[in-house]
């Protein structure tokens, strides 16, 4: 059974047709990346997903049952880090939790236990001005983990980054979900990304949105910076190149 | 050099400021203006000196008539802004009124308070609630609101309910806002008693006030003045102290 599975959705604000009869399937375990040009309908997409907008047609299905505009399944991460400033790292992260019920005690012990892996040990009690852009992501997606631990959506969530930070964490993202058995959904505009995170690539069109082709990438992992120049790398980027 | 230049910013306003009083000093001693007119600061400090007992039984009524209006305008302004922010219909039928309403200068209206609430505290207290509950809406409201939708969004995607949205994100959101509204306010709050209690009553700093400036007694009215700043200045100290607890995110973590 898929874990995501977008039929047919379709999306107009007003006169402005942002998303057409967009289909994507996420299977367990996998890194889909969904590459389109910027006000593309991507994260229009993402919203539908999570539940907060209604598409006007189609549907939503998260392994199996039908989420359509529903909230409260899976959560996304977002370019902004969008970490609450008056709380802590070790509060923020434990936000999804709590709304999810957990006393505060209960969610800070099941925080503490991923804080070295993703890499915060030691800042569990600063607040977010004081980390760098790297950290605070880092926390991000440590509290998107945290609510929905099976599927996590991305929405270009380097994108504020550095390049050479970007390099860094794209790295350590691959490092640290070959232990965490998450299903992944992720949006970029960036294709050396595409190509370097994802096992398929679904290419967005130009406003109103439709998936416009579809890879799956076959080079084999675990990846590293000499992926980024193999043959195979350079093969795909060609292919998808070609469509723009 | 920055250790100098810190000294340098805090003694020339310092020293202008006691030249200044140095040359009224003298205008007063020489009598170029009568001494009735304006008194000599020595004078007046003085004044401030030996009326201070009774200054201090005043000025506790127009504090208590102050802070009593003063949390009571906290109180409705939450609940307003709130409920503003909340319910976009309410946005639209009281926005304009309370616009509207603070264009009708205090002071006007003043007397048609003695006349409703009579001489005691209540029409003091009103005064006080009408000119500080402005601000302190104003401020709240445009805090409540300068929450980026993305972050809402974000959180109401964890299935937050619209309770836990305004505990978690825009209560917290809208602190620093709140406080500059509250710093506002709270000067105006010992202003709002003061005029208050001109038009009336037995005690507070505007009865004492009105009552020495009809024996001419210009020192005494200058003893009040110093008296009032000095209350106002107290309450902004208040809430600055309060302002940089309640947000160690903003001022340091010192838990």
């Amino acid at each position: 059974m898929n874990k995501i599975e977008i039929s047919n959705v379709t999306k107009k604000f007003g006169s402005l047709h942002t998303l057409d009869n967009v289909c994507i399937d996420l299977e367990q375990n996998q890194f889909v990346t969904i590459l389109g040009p910027s006000g593309s309908g991507k994260s229009t997409l993402f919203n539908i997903i999570a539940g907060l907008l209604k598409p006007d047609e189609g549907r939503v299905l998260i392994e199996g049952e039908d989420y359509t505009s529903k909230t409260g399944r899976v959560s996304y991460m977002h370019q902004k880090d969008l970490l609450l400033p008056w709380k802590n790292i070790l509060e923020n992260v434990c936000v999804p939790l709590v709304l999810k019920g957990s006393s505060k005690v209960e969610a800070e012990k099941k925080a503490l236990e991923y804080f070295k892996l993703f890499g915060l040990a030691g800042f569990e009690k600063s607040y977010p001005n004081q980390l760098s852009g790297g950290m605070r992501q880092r926390a991000a997606l440590l509290r998107t983990y945290l609510f929905s631990n099976d599927i996590m959506l991305l929405d270009e969530p380097f994108g504020g980054l550095d390049a050479m930070t970007k390099q860094k964490m794209q790295q350590w993202v691959l490092e640290v979900f070959k232990n965490l058995k998450s299903s992944i959904l992720f949006i970029t505009h960036d294709i050396d990304e595409a190509i370097f995170l994802s096992d398929k690539i679904y290419v967005f069109s130009e406003r109103p949105a439709s998936v416009k082709a579809e890879f799956e990438v076959n080079i084999p992992r675990p990846r590293d910076n000499d992926t980024l120049t193999s043959t195979q790398f350079n093969e795909m980027k060609k292919k998808i190149l070609k469509l723009f | 050099m920055k250790k100098l230049k810190n000294i340098e910013d805090k003694i020339i306003p310092i020293v202008f400021f006691a030249t200044l009083i140095l040359i009224w000093e003298m205008v007063s001693r020489i009598e170029i203006v009568p001494t009735y007119i304006l008194p000599a600061p020595t004078t007046i400090i003085k004044t401030l000196i030996t009326t201070m007992p009774k200054l201090m039984e005043h000025a506790y009524i127009t504090a208590m008539e102050a802070v009593v209006g003063f949390i009571i305008s906290i109180i409705f302004a939450m609940i307003i802004a709130i409920s503003m922010d909340s319910i976009p219909v309410v946005r639209k039928a009281i926005y304009p009124l309370i616009i509207t309403s603070q264009t009708i200068p205090i002071i006007t209206i003043a007397p048609l308070f003695a006349i409703w609430f009579g001489f005691g505290y209540l029409p003091k207290i009103v005064i006080v609630v009408l000119v500080c509950f402005f601000p302190i809406t104003l401020s709240l409201l445009e805090g409540l609101s300068s929450v980026e939708t993305e972050l809402l969004n974000l959180i109401k995607s964890m299935g937050a309910s619209k309770i836990e949205l305004y505990k978690i994100v825009k209560i917290p959101a809208a602190l620093p806002s709140f406080f500059s509204g509250l710093k506002i306010s709270a000067t105006y709050s010992i202003m709002g008693a003061t005029i208050g209690e001109w038009v009336g009553g037995k005690n507070g700093l505007g009865v004492y006030m009105m009552r020495v400036k009809q024996s001419f007694a210009t020192d005494k009215v200058f003893a009040v003045i110093i008296v009032i700043t000095l209350l106002s200045v107290m309450i902004l100290k208040l809430i600055s102290f309060i302002e940089k607890k309640s947000m160690p995110w903003i001022y340091g973590n010192k838990k």
